[in-house]
């Protein structure tokens, strides 16, 4: 490993990170604003130009917030909890491979923090971590509404990330890879997943919905439930620790709209016509733009759900996610399979 | 006990949920484009109808003289006891005049009363409805405060005569 590959490695390491909670920081004003447009108002419009010093603004008023940890709360969970529910989230940006690979010193330099062969399986693994932060949340702080609120969370991830894994096996099935990088190369070679009519569409469509339920967020937010839980799982936690859950749902969504677009929407590639660009640097760059153009809509999407949608009742989410999504995606997964095995996809 | 449940038979359509769910965002996305409602309010101030009762206000004649002649009437009526009258004598041919006149601020509940009873039509509800300060004296005002040129109030004071002769007609 050559010098100029090690500091570029920490340039993109830095970079590259530093964008989550810049990116968190932009969500939190853009889920103000689109909130707002719906509801026939301005938003924010009052710190800085278009209120986009908000962000800042809430982080300053998160610190300056009185930290309180309610008596008979256990103060080592209900501590590390925020963290759990932050941390796993975040790294799951490590995987995602923003752009194409440039050159760098005559090797290719992947645009991916860890270019790793088993990428889509860190992710399954970071994000089966994300309900613990959740869960202890919601147990350490010695509340009902937050106890209830934590099992909820726990219950609904569970259910919902056997059809989301199911979804991405297809995928890999199809692109015969669990690389992103490749994942998203063999798409810009073929075509996008979500044009693998019917399996690749069908995956999508279930991956979609399960990445509301993952990251908690409406129509399936039953762990914070404000209706019936007060705040659910983060009923207890005021100041920095509250923001650091509210990171970790955005990072959540960030990261998921990122997958999304990774996994569905060929990532960087848009019908070969980036491909055929022969500068590798102009390439990235305007691959990077292609995808952070996908990775946006996808977070539009999110919001504007949220400001649609009325809450699921709990049992009409675990029959959504038991009886209807899960048998789907295995019958899809089997039919992939069929399809490969006989030759129609390939 | 026989229930009898009202429930609206949902077609196939609803019950796939999903056209349902594009149809509700679909307007939620014309609504963003839709003209907004919210008043910018420090820039853009309401602007109150006449009807409004706002801050009550001592009427100055245009000679610079208080109309009130210190009846005491307004000081009897107010239900929240906000107004405080001192009345002294005056050369002028109304005899009595306020020498001291207060009305807190933190008390009086705008209810109008004392606007009602008032017989020289010496006080009177104002449009001014900011009243917040941050400390308790300051919302406390004296007679330099309340008084106001008759000018400024002429249309609240014609809005009342025009009410009250329907009421005693
Ligand atoms: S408006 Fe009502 S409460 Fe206020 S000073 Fe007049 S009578 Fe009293
Ligand atoms: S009722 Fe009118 S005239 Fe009498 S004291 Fe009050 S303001 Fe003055």
């Amino acid at each position: 490993m050559t010098t100029a590959f090690l500091i570029a490695t920490i340039i993109k390491v830095l970079v590259l990170f530093h964008m989550v909670p810049i990116m968190v920081s932009l969500l939190t004003l853009a889920e103000r604003k689109v909130s707002a447009w719906i509801q026939f108002r301005y938003g924010p419009n009052r710190v800085g130009p278009w209120g986009l010093f908000q962000p800042i603004a809430d982080g300053l008023k998160f610190f300056f917030k009185e930290e309180l940890v309610p008596e008979g709360a256990n103060p080592f969970l209900f501590r590390i909890a925020p963290a759990l529910a932050a941390g796993p989230a975040m790294m799951t940006v490590a995987v995602i491979p923003f752009t194409f690979p440039i050159l760098i010193d005559g090797q290719p330099f992947s645009m991916a923090i860890a270019d790793i062969n088993i990428g889509v399986l860190f992710f399954i693994a970071m994000s089966g971590l994300g309900v613990y932060g959740i869960l202890l949340g919601g147990w350490g702080s010695n509340n009902k509404w937050s106890l209830l609120g934590g099992l909820r969370a726990s219950a609904q991830m569970i259910s919902y990330e056997l059809s989301m894994m199911m979804s991405v096996i297809t995928v890999v099935m199809l692109t015969g890879t669990m690389n992103l990088g490749e994942i998203f190369s063999f798409q810009g070679e073929h075509t996008w997943i979500l044009f693998f009519f019917p399996v690749g569409t069908i995956a999508f469509v279930i991956f979609l919905i399960a990445a509301f339920a993952e990251t908690n967020r409406l129509p399936f937010d039953l762990a914070e439930c404000e209706t019936e839980l007060v705040g659910g799982f983060h009923t207890e936690y005021s100041s920095m620790k509250f923001a650091l859950f509210f990171m970790g749902e955005y990072s959540a969504m960030f990261t998921m709209s990122c997958l999304l677009a990774t996994f569905f929407l060929g990532g960087p590639t848009f019908f070969g016509l980036i491909e055929s660009i022969d500068s590798l640097w102009l390439r990235a760059l305007i691959g990077f733009l292609v995808f952070a153009a996908k990775v946006g809509l996808f977070l539009f999407f999110y919001i504007w759900v949220r400001w649609t949608l009325p809450r699921f009742r709990w049992d009409q989410l675990m029959h959504l996610g038991w009886k209807i999504l899960l048998p789907i995606s295995i019958l899809n997964l089997m039919a992939t399979g069929i399809l490969i095995a006989t030759g129609v996809l390939s | 006990m026989k229930v009898r449940r009202m429930e609206k038979r949902l077609s196939l359509m609803e019950k796939l949920a999903i056209p349902e769910i594009l149809k509700g965002l679909s307007i939620t996305f014309r609504n963003m484009f839709r003209p907004k409602v919210t008043r910018q309010y420090p820039e853009e101030r309401y602007e109150a109808p006449i009807a409004l009762k706002g801050q009550p206000l001592l009427v100055e004649n245009e000679d610079g003289t208080p109309r009130c002649v210190a009846c005491s009437m307004c000081e009897v009526v107010c239900p929240a006891m906000a107004i405080t009258i001192k009345a002294e004598e005056t050369e002028r041919y109304i005899e009595r005049e306020p020498e001291e006149f207060s009305i807190d601020m933190l008390r009086c509940i705008l209810c109008g009363l004392c606007e009602e009873v008032c017989p020289k039509e010496a006080i009177i509800m104002s449009d001014r409805y900011e009243l917040a300060n941050f400390t308790r004296e300051s919302l406390v005002f004296h007679k330099d405060r309340l008084m106001t040129p008759i000018k400024e109030l002429e249309g609240r004071i014609r809005f009342t005569k025009e009410k009250f002769d329907k009421w005693h007609r």
